[in-house]
């Protein structure tokens, strides 16, 4: 965190020039020739001198490099191309005369990049804007130098912000552990106490290591009484934190686990069709985002956000329609010959693989993420992200809507008692064919909601279904074939349960731990963990 | 008509078009050569490009006259990513087909299932992906590279001072033999390097594992204890979730830049690479690379594609297998230019030193003794484009070292 060496002078000399920004002299073009060197090193040193001068044209300069908008000649000259496409100095904003026929981009690397950062942050920490200043705080936090000191001090007394003020005093702090003064020492870990950032816990615990020499880093017992106390309730608060995070995955694992496996609760839990081609029906959803994405791109640009709600319709409809084809044309020709079936879907879902592959090609096609449900929201360190958080909820309205349709309306009830007494149902007038043909649609509909979702966090290729049908599978044996409540609770659990396990497992053991679980479980109980009870269940 | 009839006039018409492609067979004479790559199943994903390739430069070949007087004929066929289908695959096209030559394979344990089948009937295979080493045949060429022409120089690149300098390494990767071989040859190598055993973390994930939440958020833990790289070994499918994971955590490649060697820019046609920016791949050759070579090659393709009607035209990009693949092709045809016969035995010997003017701008040499290209290693930046900006390069093709000089019990085996 505390890097010596590699921005000293950058930090010392940019420092005074804030201090004074008026003395400051103008840039000139061997500053900035640098750039134009293949050396990585060089180009480093370029930055530096363009960030010493530290005015608003060097920090144009920077924000241009960042955005790799500057290029360079084959003389040398750094440029810029200006709105017309005509070639300027990247200074004095001249025309070139002649124009340059070549130029190429100059090549910002990672290393450069963070180099940028700090610098940009340097001359903006003082800067009006809120958002502006946050950002800066953020990137000198992870850059810090000892020589930054009074500068962080001149930036605290002139902040307001809360939060601008805990990262600036944060950094303050990690600064001083390395003050000369003990009480300055210990104010500086009583500050770091309140902390819950893993990278200070590190810094404070290679305090308290002894060096070659047999000493401690620390060399006042007092103050090493102090880090070992902030360290104990860093530690309590990195736990938590932890948990919190699993917890949050575990859901967000859980919810996609539900959302891909509802459809099948419905068209196998129910129904009794042993469908292995639902997990195409879960592509199909995806695809139909894709092409609903395509035709926004297309045809209504400036709405483009809004593509994924218009796809959550199109999914549905589009892989009803296909689950009601199937239905009509397949399947109602097998139903109570759950081996034909099985036979049955598996060669459709194999078509269907190949359709797509044929349609789309055999590549992953490219659903973005709409703004709104880009990066994520940041809890006590933790990031959660937007899209995971958006599923969740959109999993708990699926399944609001399943349990209004299956309990409140009539075709519910015909689905329920279909269900329950066939040839009962049949007899009291229920056209059971239909219902059939309806309750399948659902099923299937609802694997393209899942679709939409899933096309928000993974692939989307002809192979996705494949991914996610011994999962669906999984989970609707596990939480009792008929019924939908155990299937929530069978999704949610082992998706929880999975995350729980992982950190300390890994992923490969993870997975085999569940699957040797399951089979534990339906030893025990062959009708799932939350199985019917009663007449209603037959052979 | 009766069912005697019937019968009849169909056996009729079908020995009356079979002869008749008999005598066209016989009129022109062709040199067959074998396409062996997934074209549906997992890998169809990478192995189709392969495919279109190879039939573009056949046709290319073909187009400026062929090959000793003869045209070639590409025979296509499709092991659906199922390894013992590919040694069934590679039986039918040596036996039945009667190909000189095959072009194929992806994954390590494809060619591993097809390499006794390619021995026993002493043909020959090119083999065009980067890939673990430990192997030779005297029956394969390798067009891809070995360890030593990617993962260890874009290691050594992040750990230099002008790559980030870092200190702490997190080895991801899923769990099959590709994986494991180069993160132990990367094992040794970083503690020759004066690595410490607790700065390396190695975690493996399932084929298909599409759930990255807990690595990404391990992968934080494990930077806060210095500045951290990671190296990805993630295959296929599985990049996309895992990207779109540390894109929506928030850790950008200044914080933690991962390296990985199966993504190209085939891969990155199905991601969002805004939030990716500044991560790194390690290629023998990139899309964006300048130069009249690639110039015309990713043109060539381009118009293939268009042709051909491959789906999402618009977008198609040339990637390192598909460069290995065209190398492998134009330089195998120079092979038999030179022997002046397809015979498996005098092309083997004339490949040894063959040269070729490559698409990333380098001259390629065949090495005679380990049958391995010579090769440039570039590492490249992702940019917002999904492209890659190549920010470090060798002056030079590096020789390839296939027997990882890292692994024990490879010292007898450094003169390959």
């Amino acid at each position: 965190m505390l890097n010596n060496k590699r921005n000293a002078l950058l930090f010392i000399l940019s420092f005074l020039a804030l201090a004074f920004p008026m003395v400051g002299t103008a840039l000139d073009r061997t500053d900035i020739s640098g750039l134009a060197s293949e050396h990585v090193m060089e180009r480093l040193k370029a930055i530096d001198k363009i960030a010493l001068v530290g005015d608003s044209d060097a920090l144009r300069l920077l924000k241009e490099l960042q955005n790799s908008e500057l290029l360079v000649t084959d003389t040398g000259q750094i440029v810029l191309e200006n709105d017309d496409w005509d070639v300027i100095d990247a200074i004095t904003l001249e025309m070139l005369d002649p124009q340059p026929d070549t130029y190429n981009t100059v090549i910002v690397n990672n290393r450069m990049r963070s180099q940028l950062e700090s610098a940009v942050g340097v001359l903006q920490l003082l800067s009006d804007d809120r958002e502006i200043r946050l950002t800066s705080a953020k990137s000198l936090r992870d850059n810090l130098s000892p020589l930054l000191l009074t500068f962080l001090n001149k930036a605290l007394a002139q902040e307001s912000d809360e939060e601008i003020r805990r990262i600036l005093q944060e950094s303050q702090s990690i600064i001083l552990l390395d003050s000369p003064d003990e009480q300055e020492r210990i104010d500086a870990v009583n500050y770091l106490t309140s902390s819950s950032e893993r990278r200070v816990r590190e810094l404070l615990v290679a305090k308290l290591e002894k060096n070659e020499s047999g000493e401690f880093e620390e060399v006042s017992a007092e103050v090493r009484v102090a880090i070992e106390f902030a360290v104990t309730a860093i530690d309590r608060k990195l736990t938590f934190i932890d948990y919190f995070g699993r917890l949050f995955s575990g859901l967000s694992l859980g919810s996609i686990l539900l959302l891909a496996a509802m459809g099948l609760a419905i068209t196998y839990g129910l129904l009794g069709v042993i469908n292995l081609a639902h997990g195409e029906m879960l592509m199909i959803g995806a695809y139909a985002t894709y092409v609903t994405q395509q035709l926004f791109v297309n045809y209504l640009p400036s709405y483009f956000d809004l593509y994924v709600l218009a796809a959550i319709p199109m999914a549905f409809l589009s892989s009803a329609i296909i689950g009601v084809v199937l239905e009509r044309t397949v399947i109602r020709w097998l139903y109570g010959r759950p081996l034909e079936t099985l036979l049955a879907t598996w060669g459709i879902s194999l078509f269907l693989i190949q359709l797509v592959r044929q349609i789309f090609g055999a590549q992953n096609v490219e659903v973005s993420n709409p703004t709104w449900l880009s990066g994520g929201v940041e809890v006590w360190n933790i990031v959660m992200p937007l899209n995971r958080i958006a599923i969740i909820v959109f999993a708990a309205l699926v399944l609001i809507g399943i349990w209004l349709l299956i309990s409140q309306t009539r075709l519910g009830l015909f689905i329920r008692s279909v269900t329950q007494n066939r040839s009962m149902a049949a007899c009291v007038g229920v056209n059971t064919a239909k219902v059939d043909m309806l309750a399948f649609g659902l099923g299937s509909g609802i694997a393209g909601l899942a679709g939409v979702a899933l096309s928000q966090i993974g692939n989307v290729g002809p192979d996705l279904g494949q991914a996610y049908i011994i999962d669906s599978f999984m989970v609707v044996v596990l939480g009792g074939v008929g019924q939908l409540a155990g299937t929530v609770y069978a999704a949610l659990g082992l998706g929880v349960f999975s995350k729980f396990i992982e950190p300390g497992v890994g992923a490969v053991l993870t997975k085999i731990i569940i699957l040797v679980f399951i089979i534990a479980v339906i030893q025990k109980r062959p009708q799932g963990l939350f199985a019917l009870k009663g007449r209603s269940v037959e052979g | 008509m009766n069912r005697k009839q019937f019968i009849k006039t169909v056996i009729g018409a079908t020995l009356g078009i079979s002869s008749a492609f008999a005598m066209t067979a016989q009129a022109e004479e062709t040199i067959k050569v074998g396409i062996l790559h997934s074209l549906s199943g997992t890998m169809a994903i990478s192995e189709t490009a392969l495919k279109n390739t190879a039939l573009m430069t056949i046709e290319e070949i073909n187009a400026n006259g062929g090959l000793l007087g003869k045209q070639l004929e590409p025979v296509v066929v499709d092991p659906a990513s199922n390894w013992p289908l590919f040694a069934e695959k590679a039986r039918q096209l040596i036996t039945q087909d009667e190909v000189d030559v095959v072009f194929g394979c992806w994954t390590s344990v494809s060619r591993k299932s097809v390499l006794p089948v390619f021995e026993e009937l002493n043909n020959l295979l090119f083999y065009p992906v980067q890939y673990e080493g430990e192997e030779l045949s005297q029956n394969v060429f390798y067009t891809g590279a070995a360890p030593n022409q990617q993962a260890i120089p874009a290691v050594e690149y992040l750990m230099s001072e002008e790559g980030g300098g870092a200190k702490r390494w997190y080895l991801l990767g899923t769990d099959y033999v590709y994986p494991r071989t180069t993160n132990k040859i990367l094992r040794a190598f970083l503690i020759s390097k004066g690595v410490e055993e607790s700065d390396i973390e190695e975690v493996y994930t399932p084929f298909g594992h599409s759930d990255y939440q807990t690595i990404v958020a391990d992968i934080k833990k494990f930077s806060a204890g210095g500045k951290t790289a990671v190296v990805s070994t993630i295959n296929g499918d599985s990049n996309v979730p895992f990207y779109k994971e540390l894109g929506n955590a928030g850790l950008k490649a200044t914080d933690v830049p991962v390296v990985a060697f199966s993504v190209g820019e085939e891969e990155l046609r199905g991601i969002d690479t805004k939030p990716l920016l500044g991560h790194l791949a390690a290629w023998n050759y990139f899309m964006s690379v300048k130069g009249k070579q690639n110039r015309s090659f990713t043109k060539m393709y381009k118009a293939w594609a268009k042709k051909n009607g491959v789906p999402n035209l618009d977008t198609v990009v040339t990637n390192d297998p598909m460069e290995a693949t065209y190398v492998g092709i134009k330089m195998w045809a120079q092979a038999v230019e030179q022997a002046g016969t397809t015979d498996v035995d005098a092309v083997r010997d004339a490949m040894g030193g063959q040269t070729f003017k490559a698409p990333s701008g380098f001259t390629l040499t065949m090495d005679a003794t380990n049958h391995h290209l010579h090769k440039p290693v570039m590492i490249g930046e992702i940019l917002p484009n999904g492209q890659f900006q190549v920010v470090w390069s060798t002056k030079t093709p590096i020789r390839a070292q296939p027997w990882s000089p890292f692994i024990t019990g490879n010292e007898s085996k450094q003169g390959l």
